[in-house]
């Protein structure tokens, strides 16, 4: 029971992620009707925005000090970041919450990526074919990783949490459970509600919903969709952004992380069925909470290497029974 | 078919011939003439001629094409290690076992068209990549990569009374050894009956079917046309290719590692398809050996070769430029391969061959404003196959209308 339990929390941290990269995919092809393929490049960025973020606030000043000396008779090099000469004990605590601060630097950051990408390329997109979409966001992905590949190089870059939060807890005698990824699950809760709260009260959100719907009819009513559709896209830039940012103290950031999460967020989409953004929340979840359990090693002794396929193979079950996904609209990207 | 007389074909096959066979001396003054390049110039122009006969006439974007290149590279080193060393058993088991596993993935892919159709192929991709590199460890290798060992059975070759385990052994076409450049004419002979399969397929009625999938599939439907069974035929063959493109790349060089079945790999291929020109007979193989050269070239460059190339320059900007220019280059090859990715979507949807028929002129040449929409025509000048009925309806009211 306990085992099953911690599988299930254990799922629910990935899955908010996918969750989260899925609900912008959807929220992108609901309302631009383009397929982007650089989502997951976006995911990538806003993790290196905490990356960067805990390397600038961690730029060291360097003093020596003539009265110590090393072992080989050099003079002892003190090394302390700028920001705690400056700020003292105020600055040590800034570096440690480095992650948090960084979301408050990465929303302006995302948003204005999103809007550069929407206004500068995916506009002369709309008209296009879905495959002509695919492949100019497949280029820009491709450009924006190796770019963050020549900054940062290649080595994963590990993050640590802020320390109130960073050892583990003990829910019950056997499941002991990393602080941070509650905290990652609530807070991945939080955007998810906020972006359906977004959308359902109030009156922005009503237009976009309403030209999601009949985007001509909205357009003849006077109101400039296209404008409200490029803030979505920002939205759902930010958001994706935004689980980078927090999923760097689960997993170090690399170049690459952001294909592996587009990947598996695709097939999140298409499970839980094109145009459906409750869809791709609750499928979100329910192939991390399956990826973890068959990650088990009990489930793995039996079908090995099954949990590196379950998720493809849950896609191609949905697929051959419900060709529409979980909860699918009709008319939505049926050809 | 579209007064094209077989001619013409066979006068084009007998031209590309000539070409690949005289590659070595034609490619001489810009610095490709050395076997291991040309080698690998056929062996992506299969890959993407394959690739083509999917996406070029049926309009099925395919993102896991990698995954076929790295199954038919498995097969054919497993058949130097069991087998033979000799070329013809590998290349005809990757063949083989490529096309099974095109046919599954076929199976599956081909229920959905359009983007979640390139999600699916794409998402079985990396499985076969997670895959190769995790539990099938025991088959490829892992990361170590499958190489032939000299203690190897290879009980084909013990049968036919050869020397197994003598020496370090080396691929061969019944005694001659498939290296340099006796291996760039292997796969150049195998390039050409690709191409030359190619055609068949271009102008036979299998290959209309499919011109007519991508032009119009609901239409193909209502007229009682079952497509499936001609999508998955065109599937399986073009993943052949693919198998038949990494069984040569395990011959020219025997070793198969997962990393051929990366995504990235899978988008190379788009992107030759896609700037040679998509639906053209020529194009795949003219963007396959412009990637493969670029590649080869752009990867050689260094900082002094950057600062000798800029060498006029003053050096404050020469610091500068090359500075710029060297996150292209060298390790950077991949950015330079995504910025081209960009521009040729952004720019020139019809690929190269669009471009050359705009500035040749050769009859009238539709202009190409998607990738989808690209020309169905080839260098002979084939006309246009999809006529523009947008304009046609538009005009026709005005034509008609009475004139007093």
């Amino acid at each position: 029971m306990d085992a099953i339990l911690l599988q299930i929390l254990n799922g629910l941290d990935k899955g908010g992620a996918y969750a989260l990269i899925a609900l912008g995919l959807t929220l992108v092809f609901g309302t631009l009707g383009v397929v982007n393929f650089a989502h997951g490049a976006i995911f990538m960025l806003g993790a290196f925005c905490a990356v960067s973020i805990n390397a600038l606030l961690k730029l060291e000043q360097v003093v020596l000090d003539p009265t110590q000396t090393t072992a080989w008779g050099t003079p002892l090099e003190i090394r302390t970041p700028y920001i705690e000469s400056w700020l003292g004990e105020w600055g040590t605590l800034l570096i440690q919450y480095s992650v948090p601060i960084s979301i408050l630097f990465a929303i302006p950051v995302m948003l204005l990526i999103g809007l550069v990408m929407e206004r500068g390329l995916i506009q002369f997109f709309y008209k296009r074919p879905h495959a002509d979409q695919i492949l100019v966001t497949f280029g820009l992905a491709i450009i924006l990783q190796e770019i963050i590949k020549e900054i940062f190089g290649a080595n994963p870059i590990p993050q640590s949490a802020p320390p109130l939060v960073a050892g583990s807890v003990s829910i019950t005698e056997t499941i002991v459970y990393p602080y941070w990824r509650i905290v990652y699950l609530f807070f991945s809760l939080t955007l998810i509600s906020g972006v359906f709260a977004f959308l359902r009260f109030t009156t922005f959100g009503m237009v976009v919903r309403a030209g999601m719907q009949d985007r001509e009819t909205v357009g003849l009513l006077g109101i400039n969709i296209e404008r409200r559709f490029t803030i979505v896209f920002g939205v759902a830039t930010v958001v994706a952004g935004l689980a980078g940012v927090m999923y760097t103290p689960i997993l170090p950031p690399d170049y690459h992380m952001g294909m592996d999460f587009l990947v598996l967020s695709f097939v999140v989409v298409v499970v839980g069925g094109m145009g459906s953004l409750g869809g791709a929340v609750s499928a979100g979840f329910l192939l991390g909470i399956l990826q973890s359990f068959a990650s088990m090693n009990e489930v793995n002794s039996i079908l090995p290497g099954i949990d590196q396929i379950i998720i493809y193979l849950v896609a191609v079950v949905i697929l051959l029974v419900r060709p529409r996904g979980l909860m699918g609209r009709k008319g939505v990207m049926e050809d | 078919m579209f007064g094209i007389s077989k001619i013409n074909d066979i006068m084009l096959l007998v031209a590309f011939a000539a070409i690949i066979l005289a590659g070595p001396i034609i490619l001489e003054p810009i610095g490709a003439s050395y076997p291991d390049l040309l080698q690998k110039f056929a062996i992506f122009g299969i890959f993407a001629i394959g690739f083509n006969i999917l996406f070029g006439l049926t309009g099925y974007l395919s993102f896991g094409h990698a995954a076929f290149l790295g199954v038919g590279s498995y097969a054919a080193v497993w058949s130097f290690k069991l087998l033979s060393m000799n070329a013809i058993p590998a290349i005809a088991i990757a063949v083989v076992l490529s096309g099974l596993f095109a046919l599954a993935i076929g199976y599956v892919s081909l229920r959905r068209a359009g983007i979640y159709f390139s999600i699916l192929t794409l998402a079985f991709a990396q499985m076969s990549y997670n895959l190769a590199y995790s539990v099938l460890t025991p088959i490829t290798n892992g990361e170590t990569g499958l190489r032939v060992l000299r203690t190897d059975p290879r009980y084909l070759d013990v049968m036919f009374g050869a020397d197994v385990g003598a020496a370090q052994p080396t691929t061969n076409f019944f005694g001659i050894e498939m290296t340099g450049w006796p291996g760039f004419y292997f796969c150049g002979i195998v390039l050409i009956a690709a191409f030359a399969f190619s055609i068949v397929i271009f102008r036979s009625p299998f290959g209309m079917t499919l011109r007519a999938i991508k032009s119009n599939q609901n239409r193909m439907g209502y007229t009682g046309f079952n497509s499936r069974p001609y999508l998955m035929s065109a599937f399986i063959i073009s993943g052949m290719y693919a198998g038949l493109a990494g069984s040569l790349l395990a011959v020219t060089d025997p070793l198969a590692g997962a990393e051929r079945m990366q995504w990235t790999a899978s988008g190379e291929v788009v992107l030759m398809t896609i700037l040679g020109g998509a639906g053209t007979l020529l194009g795949p193989v003219l963007g396959a050996g412009i990637i493969k050269y670029f590649e080869n070239i752009f990867s050689a460059f260094n900082e002094s070769v950057l600062n000798s190339l800029f060498e006029f320059m003053p050096e404050d900007v020469r610091h500068v430029v090359v500075e710029v220019a060297g996150l292209f280059v060298g390790d950077g090859w991949h950015l330079t391969l995504g910025v081209l990715f960009m521009i040729v979507v952004i720019f020139l949807p019809g690929g190269l061959m669009e471009g050359a028929m705009r500035v040749l002129r050769i009859k009238h040449s539709p202009k190409v404003t998607n990738i989808g929409k690209s020309p169905q025509r080839d260098i002979v000048g084939e006309g246009a196959i999809e006529e523009n009925l947008d304009d046609r309806v538009r005009t026709a009211p005005a034509r008609s209308k009475p004139t007093g």
